[in-house]
């Protein structure tokens, strides 16, 4: 117990140290906007349930990434939850196997509304490298309808919380 | 015994004569056997080799030769070579012995085989679709036949897959996914249960097919060298890697020094991040909230050390035919980046063994004999875990064996020893990059162009942070690339996960499935 509390605070708040050191400088700025936009539309969080459709794995990788220390969403109030049931917006990444097509559209139904989905990863819109493939679906939007895409392979995860930014603004 | 050897005893006490023997390479040998004799030339290689099968997959040659081939792959490790056994079959009605009676290590491919080319397997116990599911694709269809055409219209053969069931007093099944519960790929897991106690776990997978080899086919190598990086996102370097060694081969393309140790150094640049995140994954599965971020922290330093290397924070579109240089600056921003993450790994690390309540946890749990890990053909750091000593690094690579690399090795197979493994190879790695960054030059001049053929085959292979990942290519006579066979070790590996769940608990699953941490991209395809 004393080595952790110890070690975490030899540490310090990651997020706001390593802003200095490599952070692209507009982080915080957009995060903070996003976080008061999230704070004014969604009664202060934003839950999102990420469905991984045929992924490489990287896309998932940056997801996790942006909820690390350094990163950190959370503090914006986003919140990746383990229920369609708790989520406001659905997060697909891949390019949407046939394998994958009726779990997809099971989850969005599960999800009670208001409710958008967002994909991520340029495979999730419109197959990406898998395009041409005789077993992807290609177009996500003729499974669930698509409110907005994350560009990137895979997008950083500052990309993702830009793009929620964006997104957001735009919702009423 | 030696490849030679081998071969001299098939022909005089197995009283199969190859119809063809050709050396591929100084470390590849290729025979082609009568396909009434492919079973018994496979078992005779399987015992003598001792090695598991490591791939077995068909090619549609009708084309060119009149008739399409199964070949299976094996890997005789003391000497570090590759034997490769051959049969050609029947064009109109292909059909050979199974072998997954007698090696089990061959019944994931069989599987395989039979449902992307149409190829029977005789006495094949288990005649299950493997990836193209049957709820979404008709029969008749083999994709990686030469003249297939996509079904017009898709629809399931109206079939369900049969679990395994098991019955009793008071058995539930539990079923589990394709969509989980965290942020990561799907698969389904069927588990039967008494009580506490896991029963049988059966493990569905094929939901990330995305037809991976189809899409190789007719791509010019630059292109799908490019294409290999999306096989499997976390293990980008290793399959590209693995690829263009393969068409290196093909080509007779000598790779400098220079740029072979670049390559060593972010083949083990990809361990170190991914080590550090399964590390941290453990601590994540048993709720242990401050070493999990800690491992975090070193991931997103590594990706950070990535990005500045080669632009890319996954290692993506920095490796070429014939090799890459790093920047000039490589060796100290390495150095940097390695000291900080070394730094933050042992206070992971002392965080996690000094701790009873995690301990508890990991020993002991999740199981896998060494016995079942040979059988089923384990590989990469669960395999090490398990007691099989295996490591393409160290078997097959002469840069590695002059850096004195020793493979880690448990002999317990449970949570704790594959965790132990992992944290021996992340600090091994760490010494390795050192090693192999230390005499920088300036990446060698590009290798001179190809004088070879540009057709032909070859097996590529890279030591990825998950096991060895096989590639098998051909390119046509116009260059391009005509079979792209991926091999991934998460094919055979998760068997040993299914394997080694049964007598614990449900809610130590997740521990046993984070400690393998399998691919579900690089086994679906
Ligand atoms: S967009 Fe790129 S990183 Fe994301 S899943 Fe597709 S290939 Fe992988």
């Amino acid at each position: 117990m004393m080595r952790i509390l110890w070690n975490s605070f030899k540490k310090g708040i990651l997020s706001r140290k390593f802003e200095k050191v490599s952070l692209p400088p507009g982080y915080e700025k957009t995060g903070g906007e996003l976080h008061s936009l999230i704070k004014k539309k969604f009664g202060r969080s934003l839950h999102i349930r990420e469905v991984a459709a045929g992924s490489c794995g990287a896309c998932e990788s940056e997801i996790i990434s942006a909820g690390n220390p350094v990163y950190d969403i959370q503090r914006f109030g986003v919140d990746f939850v383990a229920s369609p049931r708790h989520a406001d917006a659905l997060l697909v990444t891949g390019p949407v196997p046939r394998n994958m097509e009726l779990a997809l559209k099971r989850t969005y139904e599960a999800m009670p509304g208001p409710k958008f989905v967002v994909t991520c990863g340029d495979c999730a819109l419109d197959g990406g490298a898998f395009r041409d493939s005789y077993y992807c679906a290609g177009d996500i939007g003729k499974i669930v309808p698509v409110a907005a895409h994350i560009p990137g392979c895979p997008p950083r995860p500052q990309a993702i919380v830009e793009a929620l930014l964006l997104l957001i603004g735009r919702i009423n | 015994m030696n490849i030679e050897d081998i071969l001299k005893e098939l022909t005089s006490g197995e009283k199969i004569t190859p119809d063809a023997t050709r050396w591929l390479a100084p470390e590849e040998v290729h025979i082609e056997v009568r396909p009434g004799d492919f079973r018994n030339a496979c078992l005779f290689a399987h015992h003598k080799t001792g090695s598991p099968v490591s791939s077995l997959f068909a090619e549609d040659a009708r084309a060119a030769d009149g008739c399409f081939y199964v070949r299976c792959v094996f890997a005789s490790r003391h000497e570090g070579r590759w034997l490769v056994i051959s049969a050609r079959l029947d064009a109109a009605a292909p059909e050979f012995d199974s072998l997954a009676n007698d090696i089990f290590s061959a019944a994931f491919f069989e599987r395989e085989v039979s449902e992307m080319f149409g190829i029977k397997r005789r006495g094949a116990f288990d005649t299950r679709r493997l990836r193209l599911h049957t709820e979404v694709w008709p029969e008749g269809f083999y994709p990686l036949r030469k003249d297939f055409r996509p079904p017009e219209k898709c629809g399931g053969t109206g079939l369900d897959y049969a679990f395994r069931r098991v019955e009793g007093d008071g058995v539930f099944e539990v079923p589990v996914g394709p969509v989980h519960a965290g942020i990561i790929a799907p698969g389904h897991f069927r588990f039967s249960a008494a009580g506490e106690p896991v029963l049988n776990l059966e493990i569905r997978l094929g939901f990330a097919h995305r037809g991976v080899e189809k899409l190789f086919e007719g791509k010019i190598p630059e292109a799908a060298l490019a294409f290999s990086e999306f096989v499997d996102g976390e293990a980008a370097f290793a399959h590209s890697l693995a690829f263009s060694m393969a068409v290196e081969k093909i080509r007779g393309i000598i790779v400098p020094g220079e740029r072979q140790r670049a390559r060593a150094v972010l083949l083990e640049l990809e361990r170190l991040y991914n080590h550090a995140a399964d590390v941290g994954g453990l601590a994540t599965d048993v709720g242990f909230s401050f070493p999990a971020a800690c491992a975090s922290v070193i991931k997103e330093g590594l990706l950070a050390l990535n990005e500045k290397l080669t632009g890319s924070r996954y290692l993506k579109s920095f490796n070429r035919l014939g090799g890459a240089a790093l920047p000039p600056s490589a060796a100290a921003d390495i150095g940097a980046g390695l000291a900080a993450a070394e730094k933050d790994f042992l206070v992971l690390k002392e965080t996690l063994y000094g701790s009873v309540s995690f301990m508890d946890r990991v020993e002991e749990t999740g199981i896998l004999p060494h016995k079942a890990a040979v059988e089923l053909g384990v590989s990469g750091p669960a395999g090490r875990a398990s007691g099989i000593a295996a490591d393409l690094r160290a078997d097959f690579s002469h840069l590695y064996k002059n850096a004195g690399f020793k493979p880690a090795k448990q002999e317990k197979g449970d949570v704790l020893a594959r965790l132990n493994v992992r944290v021996a190879e992340f600090e091994e790695s760490a010494r390795l990059i050192r090693k192999f960054c230390c005499p920088q030059g300036q990446g060698g001049d590009a290798p001179p162009a190809a004088a070879r053929p540009q057709s032909g085959c070859a097996l590529g292979w890279a030591e990825s942070w998950r096991g060895p990942v096989l590639y098998w290519v051909r390119l046509g006579e116009n260059g391009l690339v005509e079979r792209c066979k991926v091999t991934d070790p998460s094919f055979q590996n998760w068997e040993g996960l299914a394997q080694a769940v049964p007598g614990n608990i449900i809610p130590d699953f997740p521990l046993c499935n984070k400690s393998f941490n399998l691919s579900y991209p690089g086994n679906d395809l």
